[in-house]
């Protein structure tokens, strides 16, 4: 069994390669797994701290997974969308060749 | 640390790193669907077990999914022989690198970290439901009006566009 310490620095490190890929990736889809990396990282987090925090049963940390888990669910079907959008009218997924807001 | 946790903690990290360097797109999704299984796992060993098959429910079932058709619809021919990064490079990653960095000594120098295992805590699903319906209430409603505006967002944004339509 691990200890909390390693747990957090787990959620660190998977946070770290996500936030690495989100600014450094030139396809938006890439950009988007990124971001749900980063949030599966700080989920990790919250469950870590309610194993091991002082009151387990009031399930703060389960409840703020599940929470959280439904929002990224929300992200991804609309940033999904967005980039479908964009593909469309820009005919690219690359997130440097949509510079412009105007058309 | 046993064998199996060693196994563990290397395929998250190492599906993680493939998930955003692959050049095939559809290699990525899938390194990222093996990560979220992966922290499923975590979250079954954290005894946290209805989070952890929601994440495989959602993640795993739901999200890469929706990640590979999209990849699917929006492939870009053009983009072949095209870099997979941003020409500076090095800054991005020496953001993330800052960044975990700094995160791992926060963690390293803390006092809290080092508590010993307590025992493990009881998270029913009849507790977490109960909990959903009375303290939660009001938050889980939001959940659900959120979900539906972003299936509406979702199916409008996706909407093949009229000709000669000015739609925004």
């Amino acid at each position: 069994m691990m200890s909390l310490q390693s747990y957090l620095i787990l959620a660190a490190l998977l946070f770290s390669i996500g936030l690495a890929g989100a600014l450094t990736r030139r396809n938006a889809v890439l950009v988007l797994v990124g971001i749900e990396l980063m949030l599966n990282a700080a989920n990790l987090n919250f469950i870590a701290f309610w194993r091991f925090g002082p009151h387990p049963e009031a399930l703060t940390g389960i409840l703020f997974a599940l929470f959280s888990i439904g929002i990224a669910a929300a992200e991804a079907a609309v940033g999904l969308s967005l980039i479908i959008a964009i593909q469309r009218h820009y005919q690219t997924t690359s997130l440097d060749r949509v510079d412009s807001l105007k058309g | 640390m046993h064998t199996g946790s060693l196994l563990l903690l290397v395929l998250t990290l190492g599906s993680a790193v493939a998930a955003m360097s692959l050049r095939n797109l559809v290699h990525c999704a899938l390194c990222a669907a093996i990560t979220f299984l992966c922290l499923a796992a975590y979250f079954l060993a954290l005894s946290a077990e209805f989070v952890g098959f929601a994440q495989i429910l959602v993640y795993v079932g739901a999200v890469a999914i929706l990640i590979v058709i999209a990849i699917l619809v929006t492939r870009d021919i053009a983009e072949r022989g095209e870099p997979l990064v941003f020409k500076p490079w090095i800054l991005g990653v020496g953001v993330a690198v800052l960044v975990a960095g700094s995160l791992v000594s926060a963690v390293t120098s803390s006092a809290l970290a080092r508590d010993p295992l307590p025992p493990a805590p009881t998270a029913t699903v009849e507790a977490i439901g109960e909990k959903l319906m009375t303290h939660y209430v009001v938050p889980l409603e939001v959940i659900g009006l959120l979900l539906t505006v972003a299936l509406l967002g979702a199916v409008l944004l996706a909407r093949p566009q009229k000709e000669g339509g000015n739609r925004p």
